[in-house]
């Protein structure tokens, strides 16, 4: 028995037009149009108990909505979703109760009060019990090292710090669901790999269901056995990672900077997209020449100056997805 | 998640709310001087006008100060304690709503909660030295009935203004901008019902006893605490009871809340 | 000189998009304005004195001050406080216009676009069901006119000013807070300043809020001559530029103080 299940679901918005120009907008006053836009064109899929999820897909494509229906925030227009037993939007107090949910740059904690006193609210909101309130609350402070952050007024706090904090607050009454809507959004480095730690160890010993939505590849790579790709309003894909990399053109690109102007490279395991002054972009499969050995190659025929390895963008990916599948 | 909790998730939110504006506390002062100040001025209207024509249709100063009084103190309770509403047109624009539905609480009580505007208590200090004044000015008898009438009225009147408020928060869900609708119906209000409702033309009269109540909380409990006859006619039994309208109000506003929040969880922002 | 134009056209017309807003207050000053003119008509039936203003003046005193209330500054610009209250006032200067001129023109809009919308239509019911006159005289009139523009630049400067005073205040409040109501009181919108105790309007008088509404409102019922016009339209500008210079002095000051102690 799944504990997320998601059957056909379908959400259009309408929209209020907004006419330009001066006369337009004397118009506008008289006279309203909408137009719509189908966000969600019949969803399905499922989660088990311990699954972490990565559901990715463009900005528009449905990613938002879907987390806002199976949250409970949004009821659909049609269509089946059953999680642990509770239709969402139904029951919204009892089902909102299990989950946790983190939306990224934006704190669920008290801007002026010490963070300690945002976990004590939450543990009132949720009428969770004193002494495993304690217990828990004790545990993940520990685990995401904000001791000394809970007496810190939410407003001084670093982005990574808040979101430390914000990891911890979703998870004070116990979920066993935890949504994260694009956490990882203008997170430096070090705060990402916390993150991701983090969000495995959750997942991997305590056996949290987690779903991840997000734009960054990384996210993806480093947590998500299984990602689902939306996009339109549709499921594109819906299955293990390294699938969906085999579907797509595993195509990366090494952007190199010479010290010598002119210098060019030949014969190596790569394409050769463009040769300019100081700079060359080269195209390879990872598959065939790892980038340390392309490196390495390079690097040999002329000095580097600096270098970078690009993914190509989850963008593109989701691009070639329609052209494959003639959307 | 009985009712008992949910009182006391409530007072939790409003001592939150209270710290958290207790650390600025010289804006604090200076906010709240200046809200005393503003209400101040709008009695100066009233002074000027009963200076000018000495009485207002067989009602004295005294007793449209009392009046005065009352509703004044009975807005700036509500003011302080509806901020979560009043404000929810941003929030229903920025999308941070939806972070109360992932609570396991109703978005009322987190709206409720959510601020208590202390600086209101300008209004406040304001409304009651005017009716203290007018209360002695009139040398008025009073008794553990009038007193508690008062009280009653009081906080009948809180409630009549604050589901005020929350019509227009829910408004909010419908209209693409925030609605300032109601501050207009509320400033509105609180200046026409400072005056007795007799002196306004019927249908007038028959707006603010059964559209919008607010004649339950100066004019009618006044009435009966200084003794005066009513011109139209209602037994005192009424008059110390009105003030129930107001609470009545309150909970009829809160189930069109409920149904706007339906709305929005079915329509998107 | 276009930029600003362009500024003023573009506010204009998100402004004109509050249709409900605009239809709501159309309803809601209705509902004020009876409610004002029935607590004069109670007071003017409970006395037989003569009184500084007839009954007939005060009531279509009282409509044009109802249909032209949007144009009173009593609400900063909802977007200018939102952009000191993050910081982002800084990134002001950035743009290729002057600062103050800039706020200025969204103050323009700010005080005609919704002003527009409901006076026309509340001058229109006025004057056919509330007993609104038309101006005492065509040089009434016109002397109307020319002090409604000199309001309205009054109206934007003191808008602007308090904007600005915005920078000054932690939570974003203070001087907007009280400033709607000190403009009510002595622009004599609630109370007609004749109404006032003789020494009271000898001081009201100096203040600029008079400019707002008893002004132009008393020259359209001839009750001030139109004669006046030159002094009174006069005492408009002085003060608007009183609250320009102010203005001014302070937003440089803001900025400097922002930029240096880095928002």
């Amino acid at each position: 028995m799944s504990k997320i299940v998601v059957e056909n679901l379908a959400k259009t918005f309408q929209i209020p037009e907004r006419r330009p120009g001066l006369w337009g907008a004397l118009v506008g006053v008289a006279r309203r149009t909408y137009r719509s836009v189908k966000a969600l064109d019949g969803i399905s899929f499922s989660i088990d108990s311990g699954e972490l999820v990565g559901y990715i897909g463009p900005n528009g494509a449905g990613k938002s909505t879907t987390i806002k229906v199976i949250s409970g925030i949004l009821n659909p227009d049609s269509g089946r979703c059953e999680i642990d037993g509770l239709v969402p939007w139904e029951d919204r107090i009892a089902h909102v109760k299990r989950i946790g949910v983190v939306f990224g740059q934006r704190t669920q904690l008290w801007w002026d009060l010490p963070v300690i006193e945002s976990f004590d609210l939450l543990r009132d909101i949720y009428a969770v019990d004193a002494d495993e309130y304690v217990k828990t609350r004790d545990e993940l402070v520990e685990r995401l090292d904000i001791e000394s952050l809970l007496n810190v007024p939410v407003r001084l706090l670093s982005l990574g710090q808040r979101m430390r904090c914000d990891l911890v607050a979703a998870l004070l009454h116990r979920p066993s669901i935890l949504f994260l809507d694009e956490p990882t959004v203008g997170l430096d480095s070090v705060s990402k790999l916390v993150f991701r730690d983090f969000i495995r160890e959750m997942n991997t010993d305590r056996g949290l269901t987690v779903i991840l939505t997000t734009h960054d590849m990384d996210d993806i790579e480093a947590l998500c056995e299984r990602v689902i790709v939306i996009g339109n309003g549709q499921i594109l894909s819906d299955g293990p990672l390294a699938a969906l990399r085999k579907q797509i053109s595993p195509e990366r690109l090494l952007i190199v900077e010479f010290e010598e102007e002119d210098a060019r490279v030949s014969g190596l395991n790569a394409k050769i997209i463009e040769q300019d002054g100081h700079r060359t972009r080269l195209s390879f499969n990872p598959e065939k020449i790892s980038a340390s050995e392309l490196i390495a190659q390079v690097a040999a025929q002329h000095p580097v100056r600096y270098l970078f390895v690009e993914n190509p963008p989850i963008e593109e990916i989701i691009a070639r997805m329609y052209t494959e599948n003639s959307l | 998640m009985n009712i008992v909790n949910n009182t006391y998730v409530y007072f939790r939110f409003l001592e939150i709310s209270v710290r958290g504006q207790m650390q600025y506390r010289v804006s604090f002062v200076m906010l709240s001087f200046a809200h005393f100040l503003t209400t101040v001025v709008e009695f100066v209207a009233v002074l000027v006008l009963f200076d000018r024509f000495g009485s207002l249709k067989g009602w004295e100063l005294a007793e449209v100060a009392f009046m005065y009084g009352i509703v004044n103190i009975a807005f700036s309770i509500s003011d302080a304690a509806t901020r979560g509403f009043d404000v929810f047109g941003t929030m229903v624009k920025s999308g941070d709503f939806d972070r109360l539905l992932t609570r396991p609480r109703s978005t009322a009580l987190q709206l409720a909660g959510q601020e208590l505007t202390l600086r209101r208590v300008g209004r406040f200090i304001q409304g009651l030295a005017i009716l203290i004044w007018a209360a002695n000015a009139l040398e008025i008898d009073w008794t553990v009935m009038k007193v508690g009438l008062v009280i009653f009225a009081v906080f009948g009147g809180a409630a009549l203004f604050a589901g005020l408020i929350v019509i227009q928060a829910t408004l909010a869900f419908w209209a693409t901008e925030s609605l300032e609708v109601m501050n207009s119906l509320t400033y509105g209000g609180v200046f026409a019902t400072s005056y007795p409702v007799t002196i306004y033309r019927t249908w007038f009269q028959n707006f603010f006893i059964f559209f919008v109540p607010l004649a339950t909380i100066s004019y009618f409990p006044t009435l009966a605490i200084l003794g005066r006859t009513d011109a139209l006619g209602t037994p005192l039994a009424f008059q110390y009871l009105c003030p129930l309208i107001g609470f009545t109000f309150l909970a009829l506003t809160l189930q069109f809340w409920r149904f706007g929040v339906k709305h929005y969880r079915s329509t998107g922002s | 000189m276009r930029g600003y134009g362009a500024l003023i056209s573009a506010r204009f017309r998100t402004l004109l998009q509050y249709r409900s807003a605009a239809i709501v207050g159309f309803t809601t000053q209705i509902f004020f304005g009876l409610i004002f003119v029935m607590v004069f008509e109670a007071f003017f039936e409970s006395s037989s004195l003569p009184q500084p203003m007839s009954e007939p003046d005060v009531i279509t005193y009282i409509w044009l001050g109802q249909a032209f209330i949007m144009m009173l500054p009593w609400n900063v610009d909802r977007d200018l406080q939102a952009l000191v209250r993050s910081g982002g006032v800084v990134y002001e200067l950035l743009r290729p216009m002057d600062v103050y001129t800039a706020w200025f023109s969204r103050a323009i809009a700010l005080r005609t676009a919704p002003a527009i919308m409901r006076s026309i239509p509340l001058l229109v019911i006025a004057t056919l069901l509330f007993d609104m006159s038309g101006p005492d005289s065509l040089a009434a009139g016109l002397a109307f006119g020319v002090t409604m523009i000199g309001a309205i630049l009054l109206s934007c400067a003191i808008t602007n000013f308090i904007s600005i005073t915005l920078m000054w205040t932690i939570s974003g409040e203070g001087v907007s807070g009280f400033a709607p109501a000190i403009v009510m009181v002595f622009s004599g919108m609630i109370v007609p300043i004749p109404f006032f105790p003789e020494w009271a309007q000898t001081i009201i008088r100096i203040l600029p809020f008079s400019g707002l509404v008893d002004t132009p409102y008393r020259l359209y019922l001839g009750h001030l001559p139109a004669s006046d016009l030159g002094l009174l339209f006069g005492h408009q500008l002085l003060w608007t530029f009183a609250f320009i210079l102010l203005g001014r002095w302070m937003l440089s000051r803001g900025l400097r103080r922002l930029t240096v102690q880095g928002g």
